[in-house]
């Protein structure tokens, strides 16, 4: 008697594949984005009411505003949200690569911004105009780096989880916001913004400056990456840290070498926003961009040129969606949804490039 | 008696991305009360077959039987159920816990008890003569204690087809015999027992019968009573091969390296290197023999500048003018810079000689990215010398910009080597530079070492298949727990010899080694 | 005043040890959490949607278990939700934690404050905050014999019910850790994937359970801060960075949910203490809120510095399992 008996078994499984050429996995990429935005689409028709191609174009007035008829105002403020977003981006990537995870671009930038503060504050009216511009861009890398020293020199000596500390380091200088705030509004709880020490105007364009500062910075870290003697100690440390100590590269020191780059920029970005921005400070500065810019850092892939590309798509959803909850009465949060399901399924998508799911072929019977 | 299949495989195939066939229409089948050798060169396959009947792989074609019940094993969890129990080369142990939370963990049925547990342990322990502390946590244990852990734990889930990985290659000849005891007690009590293994004597004396596999396919099986030794070898490397290293005589030696009591203490505190005093000379190779773990990567760490010394000297004599150079507690980038050229290949060569995610060129940038004053790299060297490693070596690779991770086994070691030779070193440290290489590779490195040594440089070879040291080296040096416990003539000693030496006991290995 | 002092510590560092001790169980099957910031605002917020649901339909007759347990479940839902999205992210599809995490806050965040916002709207009330008094009021009853017993009584027995429920939870989750099967196999998952498979453990499925009971314990510490510490009062934002303070107390309490019980009131009165300290101006009390991240790295640095093995993180935290790596 042939009994045909059936086996449970799965119906995949999964396996890692390294085979993907790189158009095949932009090309996932970029499908999940399209797909995402879509999706994005779809939540806003179901709050508004308003079509899909409405919405999209209320996205895009967001950000770009009337630039047919000349009006570059929005396109203005868009580039500046972008710089940034990656300059802190930037500024995280050489930490990033040396699998320092530098959780505490938030804190670097405010301490930076704050030296800035200080500078403006206490020498703007003493010191004359090139020299204080001086001084304030280099006490604000000075103290960026600083911040990002502290974790780095304790990781490097003791193996200190860096994740962690850069963490608190973020609150840490929180409170020394609020409390040099406090100090210097007189109780208001607002300093009013200073006219000395602001970053030049270039055409009367306030945000031109800063725009230039970052693309040079993009330049100079994809060449720092990729070409120095310092980028290729930085990649042998984080893909292995015994071979770094095979060939005679000082671990520790590379660590707070880099670290204190790291720290630096991300002091630049504190005085974009202070010197170049605000003209004033708050504990809401960075405003959170130091936590959106680890999750560009990375979704770039640690290129910087993608990395444009990557904050330019955040600044867009962040602009346009914020346009649209202001169009539609929605909350101003929808644009941190939107940008969290993006980047929830571009974080995601990383699976397909990296895995492939296979299919038994085959059925299997047994007589028994 | 006629016995009973306890294990049949049919037509197993496995595959590892798209290029890489594990295994290929494997047929097997074990029976109960007998030891089964699975014998295979390194990359045979041997281990993949067994996860895949233990449930850490499953399977791309083909079916497991299990006391002639087709069995569909998709996790170890489906593997206890059928009795089948692993003990892996690396050993699936938690560090932070204790040996007997080890052992039940995992255990579903009856009621957590640890107490109870540690009873039950206590008595498997004392059936088989196990020496076990239940209470004792993981980190400080020994190799062996943890192996033994790993034993006891398959027992304790009651299982009756056991797979052994390895099991004796960081174990001292006595731990060995004294495993095999319990293994042919059990075999006794009617267990299956297969053990992975590519040492032919521990086949020979051990098992009932032998499966041989060569490069993922089944060769055959045949009773460990009607064969010998070469051919088994025959079976493994699919031609008889002798096994013939050319061996010149070493020309004009002079003393290059003098070691002087070196002493080395790990984080830990235990003195991983005690006292050791040798001599290596210019146109010689002089082997290192030992059990795993005996102090070889230390030594070899410390002459390289990467270990901290708690005591003794490393002098490096320049061939060109004779002076002494004092290496002790100098960076590798202060030893190159004396002009000392000193070439390591480590043992672990994607982790520490070579980084698997960069391409050739890179990797070949490692040694040399500080030439220069430039703050930025010079790739065009590096690059020439990669494509000269690469046909020279004759490395398979795409091209000079492959990640070498995506190389095989063979083709890494030649990178790594050819890269440390590029150097032309004047002494050159190679750590088991053959692991799991197949004959071709093995004898490229080999021809690659003899060159060298022709050239007058002082070789370090640290070795473990005693054949391949006794046929290669010109003395050969015993290291145990740290110490140097005798040096021989390669040309004249017998493997037994250095068995004997590699576990000479402290008391009487106070001998110093000075050619 | 001292006892004030107490109490107010105390309330202050139970949705912190709600946080914490949820991050604990996550991290302990080796995930690396930081989307906890993000799910305890979901979990308030959705408590604070069943809140205001079960108050409209109520009008006005509101039973006491109905209106405490709606309210509950809606956190613990919601909060399990976000749970799921983390570990099906970093579980299933291996994506990389602390980007996960930190997208999951993002996320987490805007929700609230979306659904926060909208709520406000919908109570066309002139202040940005909506408040469930009524709902609170059941959250908040106390123990009968409270004032009864003087200082102590206040110290031990004044507090709502979701307080002790976290004494309970922490305790509960120590005693599942370290004393039975489902906690050796949850810790071995967390300290070496590669063995808990060998010996059988499904892990892939204690990843999701611990990710998951942890969210919903985090919630918890969401609705706990709204109906209890803030009187039932959502606006948005006022959480603030409690998220991430539960995160630093994990550190602090060495990855033991019974020192977390005794961190959070430490964290409590820290946060606490520049209310009760004469004489101090506003600048330099917010200096004293630095205070709870100063120790946790303090407590960092010493436990990395002596490096005892009992001490450290889960050996694989933040790294993705796959079988059949090699």
């Amino acid at each position: 008697m042939a009994k045909v008996k059936h086996h449970r078994e799965p119906l995949f499984h999964i396996v890692k594949r390294d085979d993907m050429v790189w158009w095949q996995a932009w090309l996932v990429r970029i499908a999940t984005i399209v797909i995402s935005v879509f999706l994005m689409g779809l939540l806003s028709k179901m709050l508004t009411e308003k079509s899909l191609l409405e919405t999209f174009e209320i996205m895009y007035r967001g950000v770009f505003g009337r630039i047919e008829t000349g009006s570059t105002v929005m396109l203005w403020k868009y580039l500046q949200e972008i710089a940034i977003l990656l300059c802190l981006a930037l500024a995280l990537t050489p930490a990033f690569k040396m699998k320092f995870w530098n959780c505490g671009a938030e804190g670097q930038a405010l301490i930076g911004g704050f030296a800035s503060m200080i500078c403006m504050i206490e020498l703007g009216k003493t010191l004359s105009y090139p020299v204080l511009l001086a001084v304030i861009a280099v006490t604000s890398m000075l103290a960026g780096a600083l911040w990002g020293l502290i974790p780095a020199v304790f990781k490097a000596l003791f193996n200190t989880n860096e994740t962690l500390f850069t963490l608190m380091m973020n609150y840490i200088a929180t409170q020394i916001i609020a409390y040099y705030v406090y100090l210097k509004g007189g109780g208001s709880n607002i300093i009013q913004p200073v006219a000395e020490g602001n970053l030049p105007t270039i055409g009367g364009n306030r945000y031109l400056v800063n725009i230039l500062v970052v693309a040079l910075l993009t330049v100079f870290v994809y060449v720092y990456l990729k070409y120095s003697k310092h980028g290729y100690e930085i990649s042998v440390v984080g893909e292995s840290q015994n071979t770094a100590r095979y060939i005679g590269i000082n671990v520790k020191k590379v660590i707070i070498r880099t670290m204190a780059i790291s720290g630096a920029l991300c002091g630049v970005a504190g005085m974009l926003l202070v010197a170049g921005t605000d003209h004033s400070i708050n504990t809401n500065t960075v405003g959170g961009q130091g936590f959106t810019a680890i999750m560009v850092s990375w979704l770039g892939q640690f290129n910087p040129f993608i990395m444009v590309f990557m904050t330019g798509l955040i600044c867009f959803l962040r602009l346009g969606a914020g346009k649209v909850a202001d169009t539609c009465m929605l909350n101003s949060a929808f644009a941190d949804i939107v940008v969290g399901i993006v980047i929830l399924c571009v974080v995601g998508c990383e699976f397909l490039i990296r895995y492939s799911i296979k299919f038994r072929h085959g059925k299997k019977e047994v007589k028994a | 008696m006629e016995k009973k299949p306890a294990i049949e495989l049919k037509n197993i195939t496995k595959r590892f991305g798209a290029r890489v066939i594990a295994n290929k229409n494997v047929n097997l089948t074990a029976y109960r009360g007998e030891i089964l050798s699975i014998l295979g060169e390194n990359g045979s396959g041997k281990t993949t077959l067994m996860n895949m009947i233990s449930g850490i792989y499953f399977p791309d074609e083909g079916q497991i039987f299990v006391d002639g019940e087709e069995a569909v094993i998709l996790s170890p969890k489906d593997a206890f159920s059928y009795r089948i129990g692993m003990i892996h080369q690396h050993f699936k142990l938690v560090d932070v816990f204790s040996a007997a939370e080890n052992i039940v963990l995992g255990i579903e049925d009856g009621k957590y008890n640890l107490k109870n547990s540690i009873k039950d342990i206590t008595a498997i322990s004392e059936q088989y003569g196990f020496d076990i502390q239940p209470e004792k946590k993981i980190y400080s244990m020994s190799v062996s204690e943890k192996q033994t852990v790993e034993i006891i734990k398959v027992l304790y889930r009651g299982a009756d087809i056991l797979i052994l990985d390895e099991p004796t290659a960081v174990l001292t000849p006595q731990e060995t015999e004294k495993l095999f005891n319990i293994l042919r007690n059990m075999r006794d009590d009617g267990k299956c027992i297969i053990i992975i293994t590519h040492k032919l004597h521990e086949v020979l004396s051990l098992s009932d019968r032998v499966a041989v596999l060569r490069k993922g396919e089944y060769v055959g099986t045949v009773n460990t009573a009607e064969t010998n030794e070469s051919e088994l070898t025959e079976m493994m490397v699919g031609k008889k091969v002798e096994l013939n290293i050319h061996r010149s005589e070493p020309k004009n030696s002079v003393d290059r390296l003098q070691v002087n009591g070196l002493t080395c203490v790990d984080r830990q505190g235990a003195t991983v290197l005690d006292d050791v005093s040798f001599t290596a000379k210019s146109g010689e190779i002089l082997g290192i023999a030992g059990i795993a773990g005996s102090g070889q990567r230390e030594l070899l760490e410390a002459i390289a500048g990467l270990q901290h010394l708690s005591n003794g000297e490393i002098t490096y004599i320049n061939p060109n003018d004779g002076k002494l150079e004092n290496l002790r507690d100098k960076t590798p980038v202060q030893i190159r810079d004396m002009g000392v050229r000193l070439s390591f290949v480590p043992e672990d060569r994607l982790g520490m000689g070579l980084v698997g995610n960069m391409d050739i060129v890179d990797n070949m940038l490692l040694r040399s990215y500080t030439k220069g004053k430039s703050i930025f790299l010079q790739r065009k060297a590096p690059k020439d010398l990669a494509m000269k490693i690469i046909k020279d070596l004759e490395v398979v690779t795409p091209g000079a910009n492959t990640p070498v991770r995506r190389l095989s086994g063979g083709n890494v070691q030649k990178v790594l080597v050819g890269r440390e030779i590029a150097a032309s070193p004047t002494v050159l440290m190679v750590a088991y530079p053959v692991r799991g290489l197949d004959i071709n590779s093995s004898y490229t490195i080999y021809n690659l070492l003899n060159e060298q040594k022709e050239k007058g440089v002082a070789i370090i070879f640290v070795g473990e298949d005693l054949d391949v040291l006794v046929e290669l080296c010109d003395r050969i040096m015993v290291i145990g727990s740290g110490r140097i416990t005798g040096v021989v003539d390669a040309r004249t000693t017998t493997k037994e010899e250095i068995g004997l030496l590699m576990t000479k006991s402290k008391e009487d290995g106070k001998e110093t080694a000075n050619g | 005043m001292i006892t004030q002092f107490i109490c107010r510590a105390i309330l202050l560092g139970v949705p912190l040890l709600y946080g914490s001790t949820g991050e604990i169980i996550t991290e302990k099957s080796g995930h690396l959490n930081l989307g906890i910031p993000g799910i305890m605002y979901v979990g308030a917020i959705s408590g604070v949607i069943g809140a205001f649901l079960y108050e409209g339909a109520a009008a006005g007759a509101m039973n006491g278990v109905l209106a405490v347990l709606i309210p509950f479940i809606c956190a613990v839902v919601g909060s399990i939700l976000m749970g799921l999205i983390y570990s099906f992210l970093t579980v299933t599809l291996r994506a990389n934690q602390n980007v996960t995490g930190l997208a999951i806050t993002t996320f987490g965040i805007g929700l609230g404050n979306f659904f926060g916002g909208s709520l406000v709207k919908l109570t066309s009330s002139d202040l940005p905050s909506i408040a469930l008094t009524k709902t609170s009021a059941f959250f908040s009853v106390k123990l009968p014999f409270a004032d009864s017993l003087g200082a102590v009584g206040e110290i031990l027995f004044s507090h709502d019910f979701l307080t002790y429920l976290a004494i309970i939870i922490a305790v509960l989750a120590s005693f599942v850790l370290n004393k039975t099967r489902v906690g050796l196999n949850l810790r071995s998952v967390g300290e070496n994937p590669a063995t808990a498979d060998a010996a059988g453990i499904n892990v892939t499925k204690y990843k999701y359970l611990a990710t998951c009971a942890g969210s919903a314990i985090a919630g918890l510490g969401g609705l706990q801060y709204v109906m209890s510490y803030a009187n039932g009062v959502w606006s948005n934002n006022a959480f603030g960075d409690r998220g991430w303070m539960a995160i630093a107390l994990v550190i602090f309490a060495l990855w033991k949910p019974s020192f977390a019980i005794f961190g959070s009131f430490v964290f409590g009165a820290l946060c606490n203490a520049n209310n009760y300290i004469q004489g101090l101006g506003t600048e330099t009390q917010e200096l004293f809120k630095m205070l709870p991240y100063v120790v946790t790295i303090v407590v960092l640095i010493i436990t990395s510095m002596r490096k005892k093995r009992e001490h450290q993180p889960p050996a694989s935290l933040g790294i993705s399992y796959f079988r059949e790596d090699r």
